[in-house]
């Protein structure tokens, strides 16, 4: 396996899909301070496609979709959304362009129900303008009912609900308003086994529709599982891009840890991974 | 809620506070489960509770002097600037801001309104005291000024992110200081006669036997309708609905309140004197007795009224509530949300600027001039009757119509004292405690809850 092979399968996908990816972002720079967060960082995806961003802590994985959702933009860099260049100055541009984010705080306002949540700076109204509670409750039902058939409080504050009821709320917020591209950081990182197979599903269902995933994840098994590319970071630069079905595990964890390609390492180097 | 711990404690000697807390619990329970199957707000039926209980309290202690339809009358009349402008310090304490300059905007609104009335339109222009549509002027001006004051404080606080305690306490020394360079702080005097309604003040301050029942019936009609219309569409989408003679008991609940309301309004007969002047302009040959003209519903408690169903509605019935609510329960997420957490943030001083005038407005009227020690002192009663309303300054918690009658049980608390000969240092030490108090029990009940 070597780069050659890798940018082979990758354009070979491009002509399939016979389009520009779904996203591109080319050569984003975020800087905190002094602190060089993305340095020209190159990652694309493509519809009914999972990409997993893989890298250790502060490697720039999460700064790096905070620009794509719109939470903090990039210094510099370009995104394309269907080939088009697009500015994304705050989450409300990034939702307009149908690219939706489940961060890993889930982001919810404890203090009010399932559907206020939901349907957060998006609110059904009535002809007098005022809100629907009635009709986003409704709403709300349907589309948790699907991801998790045993909720049932959906008149309570979101702070007593449990770990997995708040994570169906944020992806069914994510999904409800018909998302083409979906921002997912660390999913199943507080799920138990149960919840985190929902999850997965979830993602495999939103891929055979035809949404492109990036998937941010610790879990290499996880990213293994469910990603049909893998985008490693390290230091805040992009280590490489591969094929999931080009590589083992052992040699994407020794992109993470070690910032080099599947074919720049050696034996040894691997066989010291393993301790 | 188990038993198994209360019954421990019951076999054990209960000595002190323990005493106390166990029947304490037991209404709080009793109230709890009363309301979740009525779907009420527990926290709301509670204070309605105690305000009760002060009611009756104060009428045993007073021989009933309390309770008389005369001083419900003021209780009611004197609990409307501070319960107006507490209605949009929920709002701003929601969001986790603060407004300590409620008090300096309502004086400096007040003077400016007085100003236009007795001063600049009959005087610097000519116009005369006569002109029918002074009093709208007035009130405009005060209001725009409201809303002024508050896009400039509002716009320091949510645009350039200084701290709404620094913004607003410069506020309280800038628009009170102010008042002094306006007209030398003399006090201004007296008020348009259209204008002096919203005092409250006998006889043109109140609205009238007839007008007051149908007023009441309006308000009825609207609970039955609301409560309906809410059941119906419930219904429609097939979710829950409370049972139905909970629907029963909420319907005869509110009207009976409503109504009673209404009738202790009308049995406030004007005083005789008024009623003897009543009886002259109108040529009325006064029978033996005198004249029994009910006085009815005070304009500023119906002004009131309107004003805590508009911020209710736009707290609970518009995105823009919703906004303030989530930015209070998670600043972050509002934003991700995609929330213009600045414009909502700026909004609700706007709001409170535009309250603050209103309340400025009622109270030149009642005093009957513009004086520059209007509201000093109101922003803590505000922040105040918000607090024992159920306003959580951890952010994201608390109701229009809680800092309302957060307002009027500090009222009554004051009104009750005087009544039963309890000196002023001592009232402030009262309303101080159950401040206090208020917000103790609250915290008590959550941490049970959890």
């Amino acid at each position: 396996m070597d780069m050659a092979t890798t940018t082979q399968a990758a354009t070979a996908a491009t002509v399939v899909t016979g389009a520009a990816p779904l996203v591109e972002m080319r050569d984003i720079f975020v800087a905190f301070g002094g602190v060089h967060a993305v340095q020209d960082v190159c990652v694309d995806l493509r519809a009914g496609e999972v990409v997993g961003l893989v890298g250790g802590n502060g490697a720039g994985k999460t700064t790096l979709m905070r620009a794509l959702s719109g939470a903090h933009p990039a210094d510099s860099g370009e995104i394309l959304i269907d080939g088009h260049p697009v500015v994304i100055p705050n989450p409300r541009a990034a939702k307009a362009l149908g690219v939706e984010t489940i961060y890993q705080t889930l982001a919810l306002a404890e203090n009010v129900d399932a559907a206020a949540n939901l349907f957060l700076g998006r609110e059904l109204k009535t002809r007098i303008g005022s809100l629907d509670d009635t009709a986003m409750e409704s709403a709300t039902r349907k589309v948790i009912g699907r991801l998790n058939p045993n909720f049932k409080n959906f008149k309570t504050p979101v702070v007593s609900l449990s770990g997995g009821q708040r994570q169906a709320i944020a992806i069914s917020r994510a999904i409800h308003f018909n998302a083409r591209v979906l921002i997912m950081d660390e999913p199943t990182a507080a799920l138990g086994p149960a919840e985190t197979e929902q999850v997965r599903n979830v993602i495999k269902q939103l891929k055979s529709e035809g949404i492109g995933i990036f998937l941010i994840s610790h879990d290499i098994h996880d990213v293994f599982d469910l990603a049909d590319r893998i985008s490693v970071m390290l230091h805040g630069k992009l280590v490489g891009t591969v094929n999931k079905a080009d590589v083992t595990t052992d040699e994407v964890l020794g992109m993470i840890i070690m910032g080099k390609l599947p074919n720049e390492v050696t034996q040894k180097e691997l066989a010291q991974l393993h301790g | 809620m188990t038993q198994v711990p209360g019954d421990a404690q019951a076999a054990a000697p209960r000595r002190g506070l323990a005493r106390w807390i166990q029947p304490v619990g037991a209404v709080v329970r009793g109230v709890q489960l009363g309301a979740r199957t009525m779907e009420v707000d527990i926290r709301l039926t509670g204070m309605i509770l105690a305000l009760i209980a002060i009611w009756v309290g104060f009428g045993f202690a007073s021989d009933g002097l309390f309770l008389t339809p005369r001083n419900l009358y003021d209780v009611s009349v004197q609990s409307v600037p501070v319960a107006i402008m507490a209605t949009g310090m929920v709002l701003v304490i929601v969001s986790r801001n603060i407004d300590l300059s409620v008090g300096s905007i309502m004086g400096f609104t007040a003077y400016m309104m007085a100003m236009t009335q007795a001063q600049w339109i009959p005087q610097t222009l000519g116009l005369g005291y006569n002109g029918a549509y002074i009093w709208i002027v007035a009130l405009i001006v005060g209001i725009l000024l409201g809303a002024l004051i508050g896009a400039i404080q509002g716009g320091l606080i949510a645009y350039l992110e200084i701290p709404s305690f620094v913004v607003t306490l410069g506020g309280l020394l800038i628009w009170r200081g102010l008042i002094f360079k306006v007209q030398q702080g003399q006090t201004i005097a007296p008020m348009d006669n259209t204008f002096a309604i919203l005092g409250g003040n006998l006889p043109q301050g109140s609205i009238g036997g007839l007008l007051t029942w149908v007023v009441g019936i309006i308000i009825c009609v609207g609970i039955i309708y609301a409560l309906i219309a809410s059941r119906r569409k419930r219904r429609e989408y097939g979710f829950p609905v409370r049972p139905q003679w909970a629907l029963v008991v909420l319907m005869a609940g509110g009207c009976a309140t409503v109504l009673g309301a209404m009738w202790a309004y009308n049995s406030y007969p004007l005083p005789p004197l008024l009623a003897t002047k009543y009886a002259v302009a109108h040529a009325i040959t006064e029978p033996p007795g005198g004249l029994i003209i009910p006085v009815g519903l005070a304009a500023p408690v119906l002004l009131l009224g309107a004003v805590t169903l508009g911020m209710m509605f736009l707290a609970t019935r518009r995105p823009f509530g919703r906004y303030v609510f989530s930015i209070g329960g998670n600043p972050e997420a509002a934003i991700l949300a995609g929330i213009n957490t600045r414009r909502t943030i700026l909004g609700t001083y706007v709001l409170l600027g535009i309250l603050c005038a209103i309340a400025g407005a009622v109270q030149a009227a009642r005093l009957d001039a513009g004086v520059t020690s209007t509201g000093t002192g109101y922003e803590l009663l505000v922040i105040a009757a918000a607090v024992i309303g159920g306003t959580s300054f951890a952010g994201g918690i608390g109701t229009i119509p809680g800092a309302v009658l957060g307002a009027v049980v500090m009222q009554s608390l004051k009104s009750g004292m005087v009544t039963i000969g309890v000196d002023s240092p001592m009232q402030d030490v009262a309303v101080g405690t159950v401040l206090i108090l208020a917000v103790a029990l609250d915290a008590v009940i959550q941490r049970r809850a959890k």
